[in-house]
């Protein structure tokens, strides 16, 4: 298995709290990798420091063998990586349509002068670009709705909005912050099922959830946060077994015995 | 353009071909009838393009990128004091007006990056506070940069500007067409302004839709979630703040030109503050919003000048109100009415940041 992404001594604190303690991880390509762990343990934590939203204390994260340059949000993009938020976070005045248009931003090249003088280049890729956000609607099936205003969206299709932006920027890791979150079951056995195609189609996919029956359906591999260490990090099925991780839910360990 | 043609009421939903036509009958047609009711009125129209190229410049940035500036008035500063500048008596200077052009909209552009940098960090109101003092420092540097050595004259201001001349052609003097018949100055000075607003629209709409125009809108409706799909915001806005001062500048060269004489109080605080609520009332955020704002705003005093005083008086015999006191007045509760019946200007229109007919050529395949 190729090594994707390796997460070395990773540490942040945010004044007295220390929220991420020396994790390191490793993410295999074409993996379907959970994050886990129970409120306040550090999992979203983990996602703004890989994908730059903060610069971390410590550590480093070596992606497809070179190390990512921390506190670029838009290099990090450039690499590869793409994310998805805990609360949705669309462009609510634009279109679906817009929103994945402007996920593709990355990937397109057009300059002022291009744009002014609307030469051939830029018009074809105008078209290209459009083309491919309708291309990723379809994928995520709404794209019946490319012309609807994002915030007019249902709260499922405004989940699925953001995967298909975050898909735009062409990435090789797509970082998923609880995506079933506030999904009734048939969205959630849709969104598995969405979810699988993606990895299908090359994207490894690291996903933070709740929904353990999601989880432990999905997952190659698991890693579990508790107070920001990783306390654990095997097949579903193990974890699920691990003595540290159910004291880390449901409390316990030696106190409660 | 197709903005403002289905903002024309009732005929831009049913025949946008005829509204189109009308909206360019009337613009050409504009100066012809205002005429009709005195000369001053053109010129009046003639600033109504001005503050057109304004508003259109000032919606690009809190429209399009989301950063309230109300320092705007600066860069349209910057413009037409580069004009006086290069081209008047005052340092003997008098470089043709396709030079002095393009140097007033670069200035213009680079006082809008210096404006940009220390403000990267900023948003809402603190954004709106330093660009407040942003476009006071200049007016106050314009004010007192007379001595010890003398650069702007003061509050005095420049005078003599050169007028504007198109290879030869000055667009100050009456065109004589045949012998008995020529073409006021203030109509050449329309048209040429016209061109200039259009050519605004047609970039300004070209910049709309286009990665640009989507990155900062992107920006503009949720900057981390800009960043997490790998947008550069702080490269975009620098790019909007110098866009948008770009606008100001040329604004301000022509400003000069066609004024012929500049001083720094034409540039004050209220200046800003007139420029922010055109777009506003128009509806912030789309360009057709900007155009009818601005020349809604800029008619509206004069009409109320010309107007108020003699209906005044033939109802009460003596003029009650004083028409600056009736225009604070009239816009405030122009204000008042808007944010009641339209709080999202006159025209809500939503802008759009595609082409359509790419999305129809993409469903259909």
């Amino acid at each position: 298995m190729i090594t994707l992404l390796e997460a070395r001594n990773v540490g942040k604190r945010f004044g007295g709290l220390q929220a991420l303690t020396d994790v390191s991880l490793t993410i295999r390509k074409g993996e379907v990798y959970g994050l886990i762990g129970p409120n306040g343990a550090g999992k979203t934590t983990f996602f703004n420091v890989l994908t730059g939203a903060y610069i971390p204390d410590g550590g480093e994260f070596v992606f497809n063998g070179s190390e990512l340059p921390s506190g670029k949000p838009h290099k990090i993009v450039g690499r590869g990586i793409a994310r998805t938020f805990q609360n949705i976070r669309l462009f609510r005045d634009l279109t679906a349509l817009e929103n994945v248009m402007a996920g593709h931003h990355i990937r397109t090249k057009a300059g002022l002068w291009g744009i002014l003088t609307q030469n051939r280049f830029t018009r074809e890729e105008e078209r290209l670009t459009t083309e491919r956000a309708y291309e990723m609607l379809k994928y995520v099936g709404i794209e019946r709705f490319a012309q609807t205003v994002s915030k007019n969206l249902s709260y499922g299709d405004q989940r699925r909005l953001e995967i298909a932006r975050a898909l735009a920027t062409e990435p090789q890791l797509l970082a998923l912050d609880e995506p079933a979150a506030g999904m009734n079951a048939t969205e959630t056995a849709q969104l598995k099922v969405l979810i699988e195609q993606i990895r299908h189609d090359g994207v490894t996919v690291m996903l933070i959830e709740h929904d353990v029956k999601l989880v432990m359906g999905l997952c190659d591999r698991v890693a579990v946060l508790d107070f920001g260490r990783k306390i654990a990090e095997d097949v579903p099925a193990e974890v699920q077994r691990n003595e540290a991780v159910i004291n880390a839910y449901l409390g316990g360990g030696k106190h409660a015995a | 353009m197709n903005e403002l043609v289905s903002a024309v009421p009732w005929l831009g939903k049913r025949n946008p071909m005829a509204a189109r036509w009308l909206i360019i009958i009337l613009a050409i047609a504009a100066p012809m009838v205002a005429m009709l009711f005195g000369r001053s009125w053109v010129r009046i129209l003639d600033f109504a393009l001005l503050y057109m190229m304004l508003a259109l410049g000032l919606n690009l940035v809190v429209g399009f990128a989301g950063l309230l500036d109300l320092g705007y008035i600066a860069f349209y500063a910057v413009g037409a004091y580069t004009f006086a500048f290069l081209a008047s008596p005052h340092f003997d200077v008098h470089l043709p007006f396709w030079v002095v052009l393009p140097l007033g909209a670069a200035f213009a552009g680079m006082a809008g990056i210096m404006l940009g940098f220390p403000v990267l960090r900023l948003r809402g109101d603190y954004l709106a506070i330093v660009t407040l003092g942003f476009g006071e420092i200049i007016r106050i540097f314009m004010n007192n940069l007379n001595y010890p050595i003398n650069i702007t004259n003061g509050p005095q201001g420049i005078n003599g500007l050169d007028s504007i001349n198109l290879f030869g052609w000055d667009l100050a003097r009456n065109l004589q067409v045949t012998e008995d018949f020529s073409i006021n100055s203030l109509f050449l000075y329309y048209y040429f302004f016209l061109a200039c607003v259009v050519g605004s629209i047609i970039f300004i709409q070209r910049l709309q839709i286009s990665r640009i125009g989507r990155a900062w809108a992107a920006m503009r409706d949720d900057e981390l979630a800009a960043k997490a799909i790998g947008i550069n915001t702080r490269n975009l806005k620098l790019l909007a703040f110098s866009m948008g001062a770009t606008f100001g500048g040329v604004a301000g060269c022509l400003f000069g030109a066609f004024q012929g004489f500049v001083s720094p109080e034409s540039f004050s605080l209220m200046e800003s503050i007139a420029v922010l609520t055109m777009v506003v009332f128009g509806g912030m955020g789309n360009i057709a919003g900007a155009i009818v704002g601005a020349f809604a705003l800029a008619l509206l005093p004069e009409v109320l000048r010309d107007v108020a005083v003699p209906l005044q008086q033939t109802l009460f015999g003596h003029v009650l109100l004083d028409p600056e006191v009736l225009r604070m007045l009239l816009l405030s509760l122009a204000m008042i009415l808007m944010m009641l019946l339209r709080p999202a200007g006159l025209i809500p229109a939503r802008a759009r940041y595609a082409h359509p007919e790419n999305l129809h050529r993409s469903a259909a395949k």
